[in-house]
């Protein structure tokens, strides 16, 4: 057996390997981002493969900042067309963005997600939540007398005599996920405000910046756990742990039902009517974005994202919504956006 | 002579107890003792071991083996080219067709007497809602089927509660609490079970299937990422096996004993034991970044895992060939063969069984590899896409097995969980089959001096 024509022969495969994928013209669709867009994405490009001559898009997940890095990266095959993301893209990413030469960004908002707090079925009575018991439970420092004092709460019990005394045990999604910036925003920072706790600090000298900052830092000293994985990871701590609590996207809580028990927020009970009508305070829009550099060039970017948006998908009784997904009411003005392809 | 050895015994005598060969003194007690003691501690770790073995592989096989059966609702489809036509013309077109298979549903629940005040729209969740796509393919696919009059038998899947309800994963209780199926749809299964419409067998399409989305994990199955792991296998034994036996056969035959191959035999040595989530950061930055070779293709998947390979094929390379007697080698140079002869005419063939045996251990520790594809985005979803070649096969995304399982572990639905598991079972098989392969090698071609 000859190894040196064995070698050669290899190494010319190889070669030829790497020149036909520089040489290759890519035609599916490549998506990544948000791990909580990941579903609908997926079920959306499911449906595309099938309803159209496209081919299934490839979709990833990896979360929204992971996802928007790669969308940034520029322009070309090697790059992804679409970037999933459960929060705008901030102006410091739609900077580096035009730096490496994609300029002209699409933004698209499909829906609605709640965020739910949820614990298991069997579990403590958690069944009534207000943002600033919350706040009370998981803030690092409470203003008492004026001054920051560390948070002496370790049971819900301490928290608010009205819920069960078991000590405080919460999992919530960790800083490089979308969701962690709503519930700082919608829950620690609004308890924060309707505890008056925030008007405390600005009065003990703080400036604004600075209070708002201490209403939404999270306690380090392990009561809350910042879950880095996705929900299955949230579901397995508290699959584990009788009185943890998670926070979850709806879509995942109304998958799970039988095991979960999901908790008020405000005294609103989080359903798809709920937060489409805004009254369920914890939600976000979600959204996706496209390269227009890529349309025409890679096929079906544009057809996947008019699919996406056509009523019988992203509209109410689709299958997103029949998945979780709170539709958007301003689905036309969407439709036309993508229709006539208009940039940030 | 007899002098200098006679006083030995008494010598012997005086200096020391009299012992009996019937009668075990303390210290020999102890020390036997000591022996049994070592001997229960290993068949207790044996023990140990055998416990934990047999209750991961019955855990495998309890949770597995459902996978590979699934709920299928049949149905007898009267297809006209109206409706059909009628279907094409509308956007989302599978939707005309689930239409049609719920008004069927309907049509056959009537013909066996079983009654239901449920609208077409709730009792279509008993199907899976996949199964649109499965009329419209095989319509596009037969269009001679729609004669007028003609019947088609179509089995459809069922939805994934339904199937976890035959399988006993879903109850009544668990369902009261769930959204997607109510406890009525499960009267109404068993009812169509018991006439015939409704029945669970063995589904081909969890081994050759593609991965679904989370909507209808029913439908999921390994096939795609099975062809996956086959093409990065390929990379892995055409580049790690070549390079591999040269760089083992020179260092071992040709190179200097000095200080710069002494440095490189350590450093092959160290990187046998780099984590694998270092190479794929590696392949990240060279490959995908540097060279720019697709993101999550079986290509990059590859030359990740055979930087992993060939330490392992090199390391045991060089094993079979030392084991190789030298007076093969003196032998040959005797008779007058250049260094170059001896090495590829003698001593590599008698070394073939142990360098394959290396090589096949090799890949199977790449096959089960995970950790170094995250890294390069082989954990993506991927619908239906089976390569359409040779070259497809290589450079379109694709996933492997061990990370479309760690993908099924951790989506919402429950359904997945159990296709986690039967895909485990799948790739233990090829594992112990590419064990047993190797085991066989070097049984029957094993050279012993």
């Amino acid at each position: 057996m000859s190894f040196a024509k064995l070698t050669a022969s290899s190494v010319a495969i190889a070669a030829v390997c790497a020149s036909a994928a520089v040489a290759q013209s890519r035609n599916n669709v490549q998506i990544s981002g948000s791990s909580t867009v990941l579903p609908y994405s997926s079920i959306v490009a499911e449906a595309f493969g099938e309803n159209t001559d496209f081919p299934t898009p490839v979709v990833e997940g990896g979360g929204s900042s992971a996802g928007l890095a790669r969308f940034c990266e520029g322009v070309g095959e090697n790059t992804i067309d679409i970037a999933n993301a459960s929060r705008a893209i901030r102006e410091s990413e739609i900077e580096t963005c035009a730096a490496n030469g994609v300029t002209d960004i699409i933004e698209v908002r499909f829906g609605y997600d709640g965020i739910v707090f949820a614990s298991q079925i069997d579990g403590p009575e958690f069944t009534a939540f207000t943002q600033e018991q919350w706040y009370n439970a998981l803030a690092a420092e409470l203003p008492v007398d004026g001054e920051m004092v560390a948070n002496p709460n370790t049971t819900w019990a301490e928290v608010d005599s009205s819920l069960p005394d078991v000590a405080i045990n919460t999992f919530i999604p960790g800083t490089r996920h979308g969701t962690r910036e709503v519930f700082e925003e919608n829950v620690l920072l609004v308890g924060c405000e309707e505890s008056g706790a925030l008007q405390a600090m600005i009065d003990m000298g703080m400036s604004e910046d600075d209070a708002e900052g201490a209403c939404i830092s999270v306690r380090t000293d392990g009561v809350s756990v910042d879950i880095d994985g996705d929900y299955t990871e949230t579901l397995a701590r508290i699959a584990a742990n009788p009185d943890g609590i998670g926070v979850f996207g709806l879509s995942f809580y109304e998958n799970n039902t039988d095991t979960l028990k999901v908790a008020t927020m405000g005294g609103v009970a989080p359903s798809t009517e709920t937060v489409a009508s805004g009254e369920y305070p914890v939600s976000r829009p979600l959204f996706f974005y496209i390269k227009a550099a890529h349309i025409g060039v890679i096929p079906g970017v544009k057809e996947y994202a008019q699919f996406f948006m056509s009523d019988e998908i992203a509209g109410p009784g689709g299958p997103l919504s029949n998945y979780g997904l709170v539709p958007d009411p301003a689905i036309a003005e969407t439709q036309a956006k993508i229709e006539a392809e208009e940039t940030l | 002579m007899t002098d200098a050895t006679a006083p030995l015994p008494a010598a012997r005598a005086t200096g020391r107890k009299s012992s009996s060969i019937l009668e075990l003194d303390a210290r020999t007690r102890r020390r036997n003792a000591a022996e049994a003691r070592f001997k229960t501690y290993g068949i207790i770790a044996i023990c140990l071991g055998l416990f934990f073995l047999v209750w991961l592989l019955s855990a495998i096989v309890r949770n597995g083996v459902p996978a590979f059966t699934q709920t299928f609702v049949t149905l007898e489809m009267e297809l006209s080219a109206e409706e059909v036509a009628a279907a094409e013309a509308s956007v989302v077109k599978t939707s005309a067709y689930r239409d049609m298979i719920r008004a069927e549903l309907i049509e056959q629940m009537e013909l066996n007497g079983i009654e239901t005040d449920m609208t077409p729209e709730v009792l279509g969740q008993l199907l899976s809602s996949g199964e649109a796509n499965q009329l419209r393919t095989w319509v596009l696919e037969n269009p001679s089927s729609m004669t007028e009059g003609a019947t088609v038998t179509l089995p459809f899947l069922a939805a994934s509660r339904v199937d976890g309800y035959a399988k006993g994963r879903v109850t009544r209780e668990s369902l009261a609490r769930d959204s997607n199926l109510s406890p009525a749809h499960l009267d109404l299964v068993d009812q169509l079970e018991e006439a015939g419409i409704v029945e669970r067998r063995f589904n081909l399409a969890f081994i050759t299937g593609s991965d679904a989305s989370d909507a209808r994990p029913e439908q999921a199955g390994i096939g795609v990422a099975m062809l996956g792991s086959f093409f990065m296998m390929l990379v892995v034994l055409f580049l790690s096996l070549p390079i591999g036996v040269a760089a083992s056969i020179y260092l071992e035959e040709f190179a200097p004993k000095n200080r710069i191959t002494d440095f490189i035999e350590v450093n092959i040595s160290n990187l046998a034991a780099v984590p694998s989530i270092v190479f794929g950061i590696l392949g990240l930055a060279i490959f995908i970044q540097f060279i720019g070779l697709p993101q999550s293709a079986p290509l990059v998947g590859g030359l990740v895992l055979t930087l992993m390979t060939l330490p392992t094929i090199i390391i045991s390379t060089r094993a079979s060939l030392k084991a190789v007697p030298p007076s093969i080698r003196d032998a040959a140079l005797g008779v007058g063969a250049s260094k170059m002869q001896s090495v590829f005419h003698h001593v590599l063939p008698l070394a073939m069984p142990g360098i394959l045996t290396g090589t096949i251990i090799g890949l199977a520790q790449a096959l089960g590899e995970t950790a170094p594809l995250l890294l390069i985005g082989m954990v993506g979803f991927i619908a239906s896409n089976y390569p359409d070649g040779v070259a497809s096969g290589f450079l379109d995304p694709n996933s492997a097995m061990p990370a479309q399982i760690y993908e099924w572990a951790k989506r919402a639905d429950p359904a997945f969980y159990e296709r986690a598991w039967g895909g485990i079972i799948i790739l233990l098989g090829f594992l112990l089959t590419m064990n047993i392969i190797a085991i066989i090698l070097r049984r029957r071609f094993e050279r012993r001096w």
